[in-house]
């Protein structure tokens, strides 16, 4: 194992490199503070590589041409915030629908609307759940720190790959601009997922089948010799538009299932000091470092308070969630909202747990000040 | 000199394709052409210049020109 | 079981036929000579891509025998230009309609035909929209009906092809489904040229079209254009009064200009050379 590259970064460049890590080779998107710096070295990196970048026209073209890029066989990915994100909804329920792997990356800041453009905000934490119409899956991770935002745009690749759907990674502004010293992971430190491809010159190969022990359909490329048929419509085993009944209810509980099945393997959290913690903080990105200084400097006053930081925020961590309030009997959901998250927690705990929230949307991060007022009152 | 043979091509229609839209039967040059029932009918095959304008033009691909292996010395 | 003619056979989907268009629409006939010129430039099936957007034009790829993406609604461009600079090898043709292309698909339209990305576009215009019955379009003729437009509309229609060529364009042309020989024609030579490549093909609606402002059937919908439609070489030798309420097809626009996947493989290369002369 080679020594470490230690470099300082900032989270939205860690994004990139960690994007390039995990074998991304076609970006296409829009500017859009403040995830600009993302394009921006995307068009500098990828062409060293042999890889693609396009600046569209718009943000919904952005969100198509990657959904292009990886049905051409590549790994693709985009980037955007708020008013972009808003937009690629449209083009992010087709790759859920279609089933086609891809990455987007929002860098949120504070909504609705133009808002505060250069502000950090966690505003879309819903609209990366409901953002688009009709039942769909959701996987979405959220970094606390630049080194994480590395990490976990390695880890959106894979699960795009291997669920076969879209993967947001949902950064606030805070550590999207966060510069930090991070040490760079070698490539034989991480684990890279491809999709599964049909084998070469299947004559039976199926679009859309999904094989005995397998969760999705294997995914030939355009070019590679499958004249396959792609649509947004309700589609069949071979990809054909379909209006039968069966065959859409069959579909749309596949494109659910597929995440909620393996819900176990898509889930991870980090908790400090929940223990015996009789108050327990969910926070996430940004957050969740004001969140650990508190509940450092409470634990100093004498007050038994933890963190639960959930990494992957959708599919939501519920059942651990449930268990946690099961002991803990007061919780405290501190995010850069009026209230987003807080409502499945609300869903999932025990009917004699308190759930408070402290939400924060004038454009300043939550400060770990702000946090050990809001658990004294609560505690 | 070698005289290359031309190939007789036989017309041929689908009715299960066919919506009857009347497109071939107006623009056949010969009038050969009829629809009967809502679907194309050959009235005249013995007449069939073998054009090719009505499978050009066909939206429905419901009519067409087929090579004829057999009778290519008739 | 396979049916149908050989082009038929070779090039469609056919156990997925007939195909959903109405009797006597324009549509199939164009979509026939897409496969024609496709066929006759004897290109590697596997290697064709054919992207769509929504409408009655776009459900034409569900149909074709090729690597075939049926997307959302006024995208197709977008999605091709993803396919197309991820896999230059590929041969990609995006089929639209009025609407899909030059409304909701403007936009992409106008940046695809700035790029010269190497893509032909074929517009199946039937200067309505007509999947979901008959609303007027930016291709319905000034003053004629939709039944969003029930008095006529009041918005003049695009010229699809000046729109093109203005945008940046390098082949344009246009024909209609009653001068098939000439569409494929100009899509063969769409497909063969390097840059972004226009073709109109004008295309019959009688079901709401023709009804709506009373031009009678689909053969009646065939007749106007083959009495109408004058060939642009013919336009400086006509006298005006010939020319009056025409409508013109054949090329307009043939030049040769930077292609962007081209130009961009250049960028690749040009780094890959320097990363070498380093070492």
């Amino acid at each position: 194992m080679g020594e470490r590259v230690v470099k300082l970064m900032q989270g939205n460049e860690a994004c990139v490199e960690g994007a390039i890590a995990a074998g991304m080779r076609f970006y296409a998107g829009y500017p859009i503070t403040p995830s600009t710096e993302i394009a921006e070295l995307c068009a500098e990196k990828l062409p060293v590589l042999g890889g693609k970048f396009i600046q569209m026209e718009d943000e919904i073209a952005g969100m198509a041409a990657t959904i292009g890029g990886s049905l051409a066989g590549l790994k693709s990915m985009t980037a955007t915030s708020g008013p972009g994100f808003s937009l690629k909804q449209e083009n992010i329920g087709y790759a859920a629908m279609a089933q086609i792997p891809c990455v987007v990356i929002d860098v949120m800041r504070a909504g609705p609307s133009t808002g505060l453009p250069t502000a950090p905000s966690q505003g879309d934490v819903m609209q990366a759940k409901w953002g688009t119409h009709g039942d769909h899956p959701t996987i979405a991770l959220c970094p606390s720190s630049v080194r994480e935002a590395y990490d976990l745009t390695i880890r959106c690749f894979n699960l795009a790959e291997k669920y076969r759907t879209p993967v947001f990674l949902m950064m606030d502004e805070i550590i999207g601009h966060l510069r930090e010293r991070i040490e760079i992971p070698n490539s034989d430190e991480y684990e890279i997922f491809d999709r599964l491809k049909p084998k070469a010159n299947d004559p039976n190969y199926k679009a859309y089948e999904v094989q005995r022990g397998e969760i999705v359909p294997r995914m030939a490329a355009f070019g590679d010799g499958y004249p396959f048929h792609v649509t947004g419509l309700v589609y069949d085993e071979y990809g054909f538009p379909k209006t039968d009944t069966d065959v859409a209810e069959k579909l749309l509980c596949h494109l659910m299932n597929k995440v909620s099945d393996n819900a176990d393997d898509i889930i991870t959290y980090e908790e400090f000091e929940t223990d015996d913690a009789e108050l327990v903080i969910i926070a996430y990105g940004g957050v969740a470092r004001a969140a650990r200084q508190a509940v450092k400097e409470c634990r100093k006053a004498g007050m038994k308070v933890g963190l639960f930081r959930p990494i992957t925020l959708w599919p939501f961590p519920e059942k651990r969630i449930h268990t946690l309030t099961q002991k803990t009997k007061k919780i405290l959901v501190a995010e850069m909202n009026l209230g987003q998250y807080v409502i499945p927690v609300h869903r999932v705990k025990m009917p004699d747990s308190k759930v408070f929230q402290y939400g924060k949307v004038n454009g300043e991060a939550i400060t770990p000040e702000e946090i050990i007022a809001k658990v004294k009152e609560a505690y | 000199m070698m005289v290359k043979e031309r190939k007789k091509k036989q017309l041929k229609t689908i009715t299960s394709w066919c919506k009857g839209c009347g497109i071939c039967v107006a623009f056949c040059p010969v009038k050969i052409l009829a629809i009967e029932n809502d679907k194309v009918q050959i009235v005249n095959p013995e007449k069939c210049t073998s054009c090719g304008l009505c499978e050009m033009r066909c939206p429905d691909f419901a009519i067409y020109l087929e090579e004829q292996e057999d009778e290519t010395n008739g | 079981m396979s049916q149908g003619s050989q082009l038929i056979q070779d090039n469609f989907r056919s156990h997925r036929l007939p195909h959903i268009w109405c009797p006597g629409c324009g549509h199939g006939v164009i979509m026939r000579g897409v496969a024609q010129a496709i066929e006759n430039l004897k290109l590697d099936k596997t290697k064709v891509c054919v992207v769509s957007g929504i409408g009655c034009s776009s459900r034409a790829t569900g149909y074709m025998n090729f690597n075939t993406l049926h997307t959302t609604h006024g995208r197709a461009l977008a999605f091709a230009t993803g396919v197309k600079l991820a896999r230059p090898e590929l041969e990609v043709i995006v089929i639209t309609g009025d609407g899909d292309c030059t409304a909701i698909g403007g936009n992409h339209l106008i940046h695809s035909a700035r790029r010269n990305i190497d893509i032909t576009t074929i517009v199946f215009n039937n200067k309505i929209y007509g999947m979901t019955g008959g609303q007027s379009s930016p291709a319905t003729p000034y003053h004629e009906k939709g039944t969003t437009a029930p008095y006529g509309t009041i918005d003049p229609d695009f010229d699809i092809c000046k729109l093109s060529t203005g945008a940046g364009a390098t082949y344009v042309a246009r024909s209609t489904a009653y001068h098939v020989p000439q569409l494929i024609k100009y899509i063969q030579t769409g497909i063969a040229h390097k840059g972004f490549a226009m073709i109109e093909a004008v295309s019959g609606c009688p079901t709401y079209y023709g009804r709506k402002n009373k031009k009678g059937n689909a053969v009646d919908l065939m007749n106007y254009y083959k009495e109408n439609a004058i060939d642009i070489k013919m336009a400086d030798k006509l006298p005006p009064e010939k020319k009056e309420d025409k409508f013109f097809i054949g090329e307009f626009t043939r030049e040769e200009k930077p292609e962007y996947v081209s130009e961009y493989q250049k960028i690749i290369d040009n780094l890959q050379k320097e990363l070498t002369d380093h070492e």
